[in-house]
């Protein structure tokens, strides 16, 4: 742990070309990284001179292209078909009013095999639309849809352009910004059982019958809904609905200063908060240029893993509860409420901790809080013990999710999963190993696989990476470094309460701060890190002021969510809920 | 308290009061001792849709087992429940769901609004959450906290119990109607 100060966390501010949000960015085409170079070059080759057109951009270490909107479904299929960006990682909108095209489509692509990601972002004004990416990765069925609700951008092609998140008697889009934060629309009824528009569908001849599961029926772990058409025990097609706990996360951090978005990201994926927090505070430092010190570094390590941990308890507790072993759920809470213990020890809060700052953390551990969780380790790890002669060789637990719910990795990628649920398919990504942060490196873990996809080796995968989390905050925890626990910068970090009561620069420095907010340079970023579920990565558009512009999050239940209704079409209904748990649907990160 | 409590409300004869109260079992009021029973054998459906049914199942966890009071069978039907655990944030996408699910329970029904957001919609003055559930819903009781801790909520529990064991009038619940989306303000 003696080279946590990665030189790769450390940003080159230099290299910002300056994209103010409120004016057309110069188009700059020098000072371009060497992926950019090459990706412009392959362009240029296959579409000859139209390349002059677009602007290639490294900014903030991230690589831009900035095409004509006609242009985007040329460019996205160059990038995924010759370029191998085999991912589609996030589409968003942003809305400039000032702009003369106050909108702009964002494409978050990222490449499998070298780790590359590049982003793709195009203009549109007002009643313009742009091709639907859906043709090219079906996982851009539900981002487009956001895109429409939050911002109106269209999406020529896309089957189904309908409301996501907001409610279907909300009128105007919330995410431009002549709409006011708190200007609420309310709902009287329910929609009725609705399927996506599918020309082939041919019921003729079928007695079929609809069911509804949600939004509050005990499976659906509070606010999903589906709804099916079942042909005897056979679901014979299926729907989802979401947005049922859609409390307008962008919007929040949209009207708050920077720090004060981080107690919203707690409650993205709230089964496993200190995660959302390192990651959005991981994205304003990569922006800020700066990077947090060794023992932050650590700290930030030991609450993510522990997490990650707690998350896996939730999941697969609440799957084994939905199809009957109650037992595990009591069994993984013993240990979930220890982990608990320990956050309180730290900071007082429980479930929603927001003891991350931008810049380290809100304050040191306790004495003795590392011993308390080399002792919490060794429990835990006797409970996954437990755990395993519950489960994984239960013969009614092995019947209900073996084979069930079977995906393959080509899949599973072209619908955008990440995290457990694709490396139960056997591609083994996992970002703390593909691009390190914070001394993934130089830690010794494993990143567990598995061989189909299904169920039960999504369970498996979360079991083993239990374990290899436990490895991970042993061997940090025995090498806690030395030093502070956050930087230092005036311009960034709170002096400590004793300076602020203490003496005048201290009182004066928190009363700028606090005033003014931290205020990171103008410029956008992407920046993830691998949270419970996958990737969870923050888009944020600075405009230099003490507020985020946009922050948009890329929540990874929301990818693997889209292919629910193909997993469970054709399959027994009682497949259903052991295929819904196993995806670890947290709403709060669905519907943000 | 023992079995024979249930028998003793009868016992108005004075001759034999001397007599029973040599053995286990003492005068009440009926109303009281249904009170009694109401109160120690609530049956909660958990309405959890946010952080909150995070902590709402500890509350029904190992550590802090909300059986202890009486609220063992943790029913997901409404028809079942007399109790509705309002645990998360309600949107406005939700309300009309949660109305419906309150108007399925069977009297006698009681409502407890868990958490921040519930209660007033939290820090989340947004416009697509619910400015609390008091507008579509009676609650009879409210637990702050963001989340609130599972102690908050087995206090809240309890101060629930005390009104049913002292039959505190229910204003909001008898003057309640189906809420008009148009007139929420």
């Amino acid at each position: 742990m003696t080279s946590l100060d990665k030189a790769s966390d450390k940003t080159p501010g230099a290299t910002q070309t300056g994209s103010s949000p409120t004016s057309t960015p110069p188009v700059v085409n020098s000072g371009i990284s060497k992926n950019l170079e090459s990706l412009k070059n392959g362009l240029g080759q296959f579409y000859g001179k139209k390349v002059a057109d677009y602007a290639f951009r490294t900014s903030f270490n991230d690589d831009v292209i900035e095409v004509a909107k006609e242009e985007v479904g040329n460019v996205l299929r160059y990038l995924k078909n010759e370029s191998q960006f085999d991912f589609l990682m996030d589409v968003c909108g942003a809305d400039y009013p000032d702009r003369k095209q106050r909108f702009e489509v964002v494409y978050h692509l990222f490449n499998s095999k070298n780790y590359q990601r590049v982003r793709v972002k195009a203009k549109l004004a007002e009643n313009e639309s742009v091709e639907t990416a859906t043709k090219i990765w079906q996982g851009a069925n539900f981002f487009e849809r956001e895109a429409f609700d939050m911002f109106g951008i269209k999406f020529e092609g896309h089957k189904n352009l309908t409301r996501i998140l907001t409610h279907h008697q909300f009128v105007g889009h919330p995410l431009r910004k002549d709409y006011d934060a708190d200007r609420q629309q309310h709902c009287s009824t329910a929609l009725p059982v609705h399927f996506e528009p599918d020309p082939t569908w041919n019921p003729a001849g079928r007695n079929l019958v609809p069911l509804n599961i949600g939004p509050a029926h005990p499976a659906t772990h509070g606010t999903l809904r589906v709804m099916a058409e079942l042909d005897g025990e056979t679901v014979a097609r299926a729907n989802v609905e979401l947005g049922f706990l859609h409390r307008c996360f962008e919007k929040m951090a949209e009207t708050h200063p920077y720090n004060q978005v981080i107690p919203y990201t707690d409650r993205l994926n709230y089964c496993s908060a200190p995660l959302n927090n390192v990651a959005y505070c991981k994205t304003v430092e990569r922006m800020l240029g700066v990077t947090i010190p060794p023992k932050a570094q650590a700290m930030r390590v030991i609450l993510s893993e522990l997490s990650r941990i707690i998350d896996h308890f939730v999941c697969i507790g609440a799957n084994a509860v939905d199809l009957g072993a109650l037992t595990g759920f009591f069994h993984l809470f013993t240990y979930r409420e220890k982990v608990y213990s320990l956050f309180e020890k730290l900071c007082g809060a429980r479930l929603t901790v927001s003891l991350t700052r931008v810049g380290g953390m809100a304050q040191d551990a306790p004495q003795g809080w590392y011993q308390d969780v080399l002792q919490t380790c060794k429990e835990i790890r006797e409970g996954i013990d437990d755990l395993d002669t519950l489960l994984t060789g239960n013969k009614i637990w092995i019947q209900r999710t073996q084979n069930v719910g079977k995906i393959s990795a080509e899949k599973a990628i072209a619908w955008g999963y990440t995290g457990p649920c694709l490396r139960a398919t056997g591609v083994p990504l996992d970002l703390r190993k593909a691009t390190p942060y914070y001394g993934y490196d130089q830690l010794d873990f494993d990143i567990p696989v598995g061989t189909n996809g299904d169920v039960f080796e999504r369970y498996l995968v979360r079991v083993e990476e239990m374990r290899q989390s436990l490895k991970i905050i042993e061997q940090v925890c025995k090498n806690i470094p030395e030093g502070d626990y956050t930087i230092r910068d005036r311009g960034i970090v709170l002096p400590e309460k004793k300076d602020v009561y203490g003496n005048i620069e201290g009182l004066m420095n928190h009363f700028m701060l606090v005033i003014k907010g931290l205020r990171p340079p103008v410029g956008e970023i992407y920046d993830a890190t691998e949270a419970g579920n996958g990737e969870l990565g923050f888009y944020l558009v600075s405009d230099g002021s003490g507020r985020p512009y946009r922050l948009k999050v890329r929540p990874p239940c929301f990818a693997i969510y889209q292919s629910f209704y193909e997993q469970i079409t054709g399959g027994p209904v009682a497949d259903v809920i052991a295929i819904l748990g196993s995806m670890n649907l947290i709403a709060g990160e669905l519907d943000r | 308290m023992s079995a024979t409590a249930s028998t003793s409300t009868s016992a108005s004869v004075d001759s034999s009061i001397e007599e029973l109260s040599k053995s286990f079992a003492f005068a009440t009021k009926l109303d009281d001792l249904v009170a009694w029973g109401r109160k120690n054998s609530l049956w909660p459906m958990p309405y959890g849709t946010a952080c909150c049914g995070i902590e709402l199942m500890s509350v029904m966890g190992p550590k802090y087992d909300l059986a202890r009071f009486g609220a063992e069978v943790v029913r997901f039907s409404p028809r079942q429940a007399d109790l509705l655990l309002v645990a998360g944030t309600i949107t406005e996408k939700m309300a009309p769901v949660l109305v419906h699910i309150y108007q399925q329970m069977l009297e006698p029904k009681y409502v407890l609004s868990m958490g921040a957001c519930a209660s007033s919609g939290g820090f989340y003055r947004a416009y697509h959450v619910l400015q609390g559930i008091d507008r579509v819903v009676p609650v009879d009781v409210f637990v702050p906290g963001c989340p609130p801790t599972p102690e908050a909520v087995l206090d809240g529990i309890m101060a629930l119990q005390k009104m049913i064991a002292e039959h505190k009038p229910r204003p909001w619940k008898d003057n309640w109607k189906v809420p008009q989306y148009d007139k929420l303000g």
